[in-house]
């Protein structure tokens, strides 16, 4: 608690929450999953919480709207609210306060929202539970809602399913929800974290501008300063469940006086605009050449109804020298995972070629193509999802080569080398994927690719995963095993700022094509496609004016659809 | 394959957590002592009874239990009940284990074939499963113990060729979601063949299901058993079995009813056990996501 916050006449307090600390059950890593927290939200400002995973933002959260689990209770301390305290309120009361006085929306509106009901019944039934209105006069404030949100064709989307939205409509329908009894609290815990940066720009512009019309306060969750930069008037740092750092957030951000808060703003990615200086001369012959290369999914049967035919890569050329690396960037749907799946053959491509050291591996079977597996290798996006839970991070490593017929002691010993090289202890090869944190598996999976000393890599999002932090460590780490075994690199990321500090060149892919290709440079600050624009306007925390213009835009074009 | 060889080599991330819930499942600790007890009994009984169980004293028919060393009684030809139920059980109990493991290999084969390959290859197959289910199992069995020469290899092998589709099923199933997590992807990329993805990296994250459904499964062999026993086409008399046991004892219900009720209630006792056991592994190993 380096700043206290300073006493406030209670009017201009929304929620204040005192002292808070919340237990953890026995045998987890630490007895309180919050300790001591205490900040005050004022009316009609938005305070943002950051921290890391783990930090206990999320349960603070949890913890105002009585929505913890049964095994997590809050220990001490109060939050009050409108004179209340909220800490050991009856059931009761606490759920005739949330939507009506305090709402939420969640990270993931998908999961957040009922499949099986429409729009319109969602956002019906938070007011009918509350009693308010007519079924008549909720019906309208539905639609009215779904305006105000930038929703296009309110009478319609009344009546669509949540499968048939998009991320960003969905949210727009959580935060719809939210709003339905006119809140005087908003708490949003990482809204945008499951949306691409375009999206997230649009979301937080409805934020703000549904806070400023309603003078609603905020309490915004996230761990992007980037996102804090963007909107927070007043910002909460959390590490290990304390709060280590509170201020405006022209203060965090401008001088941070916490060693944390610093930390984390340093690792925030930013656009540099500036090329990488390659570390050696660029070798003349390319070692990827990928030539009208096309993916088309279907689905259905052509037999039975209808087939739906998708593009997912309509004919994408590009080509990589040895050591380079190449950024390819999208929103989700944009086909850069496909891309890369398709050079790693984990797809089999329509037509193109993949010229690879020369030969063309598109249409060469899995058989044939088996010897040439080795030297292409991939760093999957889920570090949780990409090693096999049932084996050691020894057998995870060495069963690769060891089925390509190095011999077992040989591979143990690269594969200890390897280990310590990105930076884990030699007790590691001996465990199991679940012992380590999200940045350790992904320093496994970044081994088990170097264990081939593979010619091209392909990142699939290999850091969107992670805290900001450790995204730095990560990238670094690539950086360095990039200059010591010029392997060349293919980086598929969603996030700009990412990808303008590790590539050479980048390649941005809107709906299966390549709409622009250029370095860096010519990317940020010069970039000739529009669409190419709208995404650099859309990085939180970088050139702020210009992004708030064109969000302001998207969401009018939203508007226009009254 | 089998539930030896997984409970041999235990992995630590799911099986502390496992072993600590199926230990607080009561009814699932009560089937393993059971069993536990009943197969020690089958396996040492035999030798610690005073009679044989071929051994004929017609002197001493029909004789109630608890009667001198009888414990159990006798049958028609006067030979002892608990001699001949132990027997029957080292039988009962053996054509279940085995016609499980059979039927769980089989069952597994196919449905990882299926859910790894899917395609034709998987439509085949699982067609094949369908076809199988689909054909009333017991007219199956019946048919092919009428046809073939009963003895307990026979038995075993007819009551697994019709009980492996379910746990085809479990596993096909499995085994397609397993398939698109990133690990497989991963497998590929490094350049592992298909069989070894399959049965060593797919297959140990599919062992839960698999272990359930072979719990269950032993149960209902050694009821199939006792059923075709019981109807004559099983395991033939003099070589005692549960089912054929009972089979003898219709006609003295009334005069010696515990030459059904003893039988009965092994089969009985055999069978829920399992059950119980199959219930507490599925509470044990079912549980989605935990190692998150």
């Amino acid at each position: 608690m380096t700043s206290a916050p300073q006493p406030l006449a209670s009017q201009d307090v929304a929620l204040a929450v005192h002292d808070l600390t919340v237990s953890l059950p026995a045998g987890m890593e630490r007895a309180h999953a919050v300790e001591n927290v205490s900040f005050e939200l004022k009316r009609g400002q938005i305070l943002c919480i950051i921290g890391e995973s783990g930090s206990g933002k999320s349960v603070t959260a949890n913890a105002i709207m009585g929505l913890l689990p049964k095994s997590i209770r809050v220990f001490s301390g109060e939050i009050r609210l409108e004179g209340m305290d909220l800490v050991g309120l009856s059931p009761e009361s606490l759920r005739d306060l949330r939507g009506r006085v305090v709402s939420m929306i969640f990270q993931d509106p998908l999961s957040a929202l009922n499949p099986l009901m429409t729009v319109g019944a969602q956002i019906e039934e938070v007011m009918a539970a509350h009693g308010a209105g007519t079924p008549k006069s909720r019906r309208s404030r539905a639609i009215e809602l779904l305006t105000e949100v930038g929703l296009p064709d309110p009478p319609l989307m009344y009546h669509q399913y949540p499968f048939r939205l998009s991320g960003g409509q969905r949210q727009r329908v959580m935060i719809a929800m939210a709003l339905a009894l006119e809140p005087a609290i908003l708490i949003a815990d990482e809204p945008t974290t499951a949306l691409d940066v375009t999206t997230q720009a649009q979301i937080l512009q409805l934020i703000r501008d549904i806070q400023r019309r309603k003078g609603m306060s905020v309490m915004f969750i996230t761990h992007d300063f980037g996102v804090v930069a963007e909107i927070a008037d007043s910002v909460v740092v959390m590490e290990k469940g304390h709060c280590v750092e509170q201020g405006s957030a022209e203060q965090v951000l401008k001088s941070p006086s916490h060693l944390y808060t610093r930390r984390l703003i340093a690792a925030v990615p930013h656009l540099t605009g500036k090329d990488r200086v390659p570390a050696e001369a660029a070798a003349s012959s390319s070692i990827l050449k990928v030539e009208c290369l096309v993916k088309t999914y279907r689905s259905g049967s052509a037999l039975f109804g209808k087939q739906r035919i998708v593009p997912a890569v309509n004919g994408v050329s590009f080509d990589l020298s040895p050591g380079r690396t190449l950024g390819v960037v999208g929103e989700s749907g944009s086909g850069k995972s496909s891309l890369g799946r398709l050079l790693i053959k984990l797809l089999d491509s329509d037509s193109g070629s993949i010229l690879f050291e020369g030969g063309d591996v598109a249409r060469l079977s899995e058989a044939e193509f088996r010897p040439i597996r080795p030297k292409i290798q991939m760093i999957f996006q889920d570090p949780f999802a990409s090693l096999n839970p049932r084996s050691t991070v020894g057998q995870i490593l060495t069963v690769g080569p060891i089925a390509h017929g190095l011999p077992h002691k040989d591979a143990c010993e690269q594969a200890r080398e390897l280990l310590a090289h990105v930076g884990l202890d030699a007790g590691t090869f001996d465990r199991y994927p679940h012992e380590f944190s999200g940045g350790q598996r992904q320093r496994i999976g970044i081994a088990r690719a170097l264990m081939f000393k593979p010619k091209l890599l392909i990142a699939d999002e290999a850091v969107s995963a992670l805290d900001v932090s450790i995204q730095a460590q990560i990238l670094k780490l690539l950086d360095q095993i990039q200059r010591e075994t010029g392997v060349s690199m293919i980086f598929i990321t969603h996030d700009l700022r990412v990808a303008s500090q590790i590539c050479d060149e980048i390649a941005v892919m809107h709906r299966g094509q390549i709409v622009e290709h250029g370095p860096p440079s010519q990317i940020f600050l010069n970039p000739t496609s529009a669409y190419t624009r709208e995404l650099v306007a859309a990085i939180p925390g970088e050139q702020q004016s210009n992004a708030r213009a064109i969000g302001s835009q998207s969401t009018l074009a939203g508007h226009s659809h009254k | 394959m089998t539930v030896i060889a997984a409970h041999a080599t235990p992995t630590r991330w799911w099986h502390s957590r496992a072993a600590y819930r199926f230990m607080r499942h009561h009814l699932a600790l009560a089937g393993i002592a059971m069993i536990s007890l009943l197969v020690l009994a089958c396996v040492i009984g035999p030798y610690a009874l005073p009679y044989d169980s071929l051994h004929i004293d017609l002197r001493a028919r029909f004789a109630p239990p608890l009667s001198g060393q009888h414990y159990f009684g006798t049958d028609p030809l006067g030979r002892d009940l608990a001699a001949r139920l132990l027997m029957a059980g080292r039988i009962s109990l053996l054509v279940g284990f085995s016609a499980m493991l059979l039927s769980t290999l089989i069952g597994t084969l196919v449905g990882v074939t299926a859910g790894y390959r899917g395609g034709w290859v998987g439509a085949a197959l699982m067609r094949t499963v369908d076809g199988f289910l689909s054909y009333p199992s017991i007219f199956l069995v019946l048919a092919l113990a009428a046809t073939l020469r009963p003895s307990p290899v026979m038995i075993t092998v007819i009551i697994a060729v019709t009980s492996w589709m379910e746990t085809a099923r479990i596993v096909e199933a499995e085994v397609r979601s397993l398939r698109e997590r990133e690990f497989v992807q991963a497998a590929r990329m490094v350049g592992l063949s298909g069989k070894h993805i399959m049965f060593r990296e797919i297959l140990p994250n599919a062992m839960g299901p698999i272990i359930v459904a072979a719990s269950l499964a032993v149960a209902r062999a050694i009821l199939l058993e006792a059923y075709i026993s019981f109807l004559g086409y099983g395991i033939q008399p003099p070589l005692p079995s549960w089912g054929n046991m009972l089979n003898g004892a219709q006609q003295y219900l009334a005069s010696a009813p515990w030459l059904a009720i003893i039988p009965g209630a092994a089969i009985t006792i055999a069978v829920t056990s399992f059950n119980f056991i199959g219930d507490g592994l599925r509470d044990a190993l079912d549980v989605r996501d935990d190692h998150i």
